[in-house]
């Protein structure tokens, strides 16, 4: 079986700040790391490898750094890391980014057939969730979005057999194969890569695929291919202070009489 | 799955990538094994680097390294409780190519030394921890990491782990267990201020350095120092101890000694308005030449810190890891050539330490930690005697100079016997002389 995933290297959010005047996310110093949506598809499909045999192929489009991402996913064992970079896919929002990992992918099935692909259920910098699906659409398979268990693939009837993570819920979902995968962080632990991995991390260096490996239609990538515009970023207002209404212990029932006072006015509950 | 390599290095400290970084130069396969996620994470120092050293393996380092400020100027502070008395010395001479020394953050200057090492050849893995030695025999023939298929096998192993030398101890070199009178905890918080605020607070030119070394009141009597260091945008502010002597105060922790030395009013000033921004905490070998390990036996060299190569009465150390690092790549390079790793050959490492300032200035100071530590009167009594002194001798209170020097001298001798002040003196000609 022949995985393929797809990884992005993001800034880690955890330590990103908001210049207050400027309103820019200030990224200096801010240290890259796998999407960890990504990571967690990367380590379901070595998984899946374990169990089923054949080959994981991981594939980023991102700047040359972009290729710690890679780095790190041979670390964890995957056969073959390939880098899409080149000026013009600079600036692309996700149609663009989907657009061109398409190619990527197209690609890669010319070379070896594609069995299953998997993504991230979404970046933990844009938080879009929607590069997985554009990929899916573009390549005209079945998309199962916010997989939380890969209970069964059938290698004979070609299908594949998930639990997807709904609000309170698990759908269970069976659909043929090739089919493309956006994965929670539920669905396993990352592994703790071996001592030869490492090695083979560190002497990596990765497959580069430009723009001119592919006949692509220019319009459709980078900022020209691209039609999100930011209109705004705002950090969230900041919470302000609660308030303890007192003598609740003693009085619970004045205390109460004071609680609905207050959200009536602030009209967040309605007056009788 | 067991690659071969001609060389492991354990750690990536100063030590252990001046080793690497010459032998992948020489053309040996080469691989490190550090435990942090980049190489400095883990590693701490008061934060001098000093130029000529560093130089000899990295030409030019300053035009392209992370350093912070060259140090024109490295004052002395001898404490009191709220008072000071201040030697120093400045030199624009040092402000200028080829510079004398620099304040650097480890994390930052590290990691890019790890670069130039990577670049030159050696093979770096992080986050791996070496937990024990491969045997051939009695023979070291590689390590164990802690992840899995995780043997290394190479012809030699270098120990650059660090003071907390437990490979050291493991493979019989050092003794079981460093007593905590050899060992000092540091502690130091990196607190950031504006560069103007630097450079005005320190009376220094744009980009200009200031050390300030700080002995006395500041350690309540343990033998220890202080120390302040100027950053880019930040100082480092720290102090350290001797285990053994913090151990004996019960209930003081290192964090509260830090928190004593800042509320003196003649750092209040220097520090105020700064954010803290790091907190670190590290040991440091101070046990001198006495502690020295064994230095090599078959397949086997210690450097750096592990080797506890370490001058607390200068606060020199990187430059000692990283000669150190250099004699063992030379060393190993030599027997490489033909192909003969036993200890007769790997003899030829400490040779070149006893022959290099090295061991010749732990040698020559061998006596001051026992001398130090004995008689705390040099951390304690002599510091506030002086403040003392000096306090009566410029208060302008009509009393005369004669007398002055009289009081002055018979406060010092109710103290110390004059028998004391000439074994003194005798005790601190003879270790620094």
């Amino acid at each position: 079986m022949h995985i393929v995933v797809c990884a992005k290297q993001v800034p880690d959010t955890s330590e990103v700040r908001i210049d207050p005047e400027t309103n820019t996310l200030i990224r200096e110093g801010v240290p890259s790391i796998m999407n960890p949506y990504d990571a967690h598809a990367v380590e379901e499909a070595m998984a899946l490898k374990d169990q089923y045999g054949g080959k994981v192929t991981v594939i980023s489009m991102g700047p040359p750094q972009a290729e710690e991402v890679l780095r790190q996913a041979i670390s964890f064992g995957v056969d073959e890391a390939i880098l899409m970079s080149d000026r013009s896919f600079g600036g692309s929002d996700t149609l663009a980014t989907s657009y061109i990992l398409t190619a990527g992918i197209k690609k890669v099935n010319e070379q070896e057939k594609i069995d299953l692909i998997m993504c991230g259920k979404q970046a933990i910098d844009g938080d879009t969730a929607q590069v997985g699906p554009g990929i899916a659409t573009r390549l005209g398979i079945p998309q199962l979005t916010y997989v939380m268990d890969v209970l069964e693939v059938n290698q004979e009837k070609r299908t594949i057999k998930v639990a997807r993570k709904l609000e309170g819920e698990k759908e269970i979902l069976e659909a043929p194969l090739p089919s493309l995968l956006t994965v929670v962080k539920d669905l396993n632990e990352l592994r703790y890569s071996s001592l030869p991995n490492k090695i083979r991390a560190a002497r990596f260096n990765a497959t580069v695929w430009r723009k001119d490996d592919f006949e692509m239609d220019l319009e459709q990538m980078g900022l020209k291919g691209s039609p999100t515009t930011v209109r705004k970023i705002f950090p969230p207002p900041d919470r302000g202070e609660g308030e303890i209404i007192p003598g609740g212990k003693d009085n619970p029932e004045e205390a109460a009489a004071v609680l609905v006072e207050k959200l009536v006015k602030q009209e967040i509950i309605a007056d009788r | 799955m067991s690659d071969k390599f001609d060389v492991i290095v354990v750690g990536a400290g100063p030590s252990g990538l001046s080793t690497a970084y010459l032998l992948a130069k020489a053309g040996l396969d080469v691989i490190i094994i550090e435990r942090g996620d980049h190489p400095g994470t883990k590693n701490v120092m008061g934060g001098v680097l000093y130029r000529q050293p560093t130089e000899e393996l990295l030409p030019k380092f300053w035009e392209h390294a992370p350093i912070e400020r060259p140090i024109v100027e490295q004052r002395m502070w001898l404490m009191d409780e709220e008072s000071v008395v201040t030697l120093g010395y400045r030199s624009k001479g040092y402000g200028k190519e080829p510079y004398n020394n620099f304040t650097v953050l480890r994390a930052k200057f590290d990691r890019w030394f790890a670069e130039q090492v990577v670049d030159a050849g050696a093979l770096l893995i992080t986050e791996t921890v070496v937990e024990d030695f491969l045997y051939d025999g009695s023979r070291i023939v590689g390590v164990k990491t802690g992840r899995s298929e995780g043997e290394i096998r190479a012809n030699v192993v270098i120990l650059a782990e660090g003071v907390n030398s437990l490979l050291t101890q493991k493979c019989g070199l050092q003794k079981d267990g460093i007593d905590s009178s050899q060992l000092a905890v540091a502690v130091k918080e990196i607190v950031a201020l504006p560069k103007e605020k630097i450079e005005d607070r320190f009376n220094l030119e744009e980009g200009e350095g200031a050390t300030i070394e700080l002995v006395g009141q500041n350690t309540m009597g343990m033998m220890g120092t202080g120390f302040i260091y100027t950053n880019k945008d930040s100082l480092s502010v720290g102090c350290g101890v001797l285990v053994s002597q913090l151990v004996e105060k019960e209930g003081l922790n290192p964090n509260e000694l830090l928190e004593h030395m800042k509320s003196h009013p003649a750092l209040k000033k220097l520090l105020e308005g700064g954010e803290t921004q790091e907190y670190l905490a590290h040991m440091i070998p101070e046990g001198g030449y006495r502690a020295i390990p064994k230095l090599y036996r078959d397949n086997v060299l210690v450097v750096g810190d592990a080797a506890m190569l370490c001058n607390g009465i200068h606060r020199e150390g990187s430059n000692l890891a990283m000669t150190s690092g250099k004699f063992a790549a030379e060393t190993i390079v030599a027997a490489h050539e033909k192909g003969d790793y036993s200890a007769g050959m790997l003899s030829e490492y400490q040779r070149k330490l006893e022959n290099s300032f090295v061991l010749k200035d732990l040698k020559k100071y061998q006596n001051v930690g026992l001398v130090m530590e004995k008689n705390r009167q040099f951390f304690e009594f002599y510091p506030h005697a002086l403040n003392k002194a000096l306090e009566e001798f410029l208060t302008i209170d009509s009393v005369p100079k004669k007398e002055k020097q009289k009081k002055i001298w018979e406060d010092i001798t109710s103290h110390r016997s004059k028998y004391e002040l000439i074994k003194d003196l005798y005790r601190g000609w003879r270790m620094m002389g």
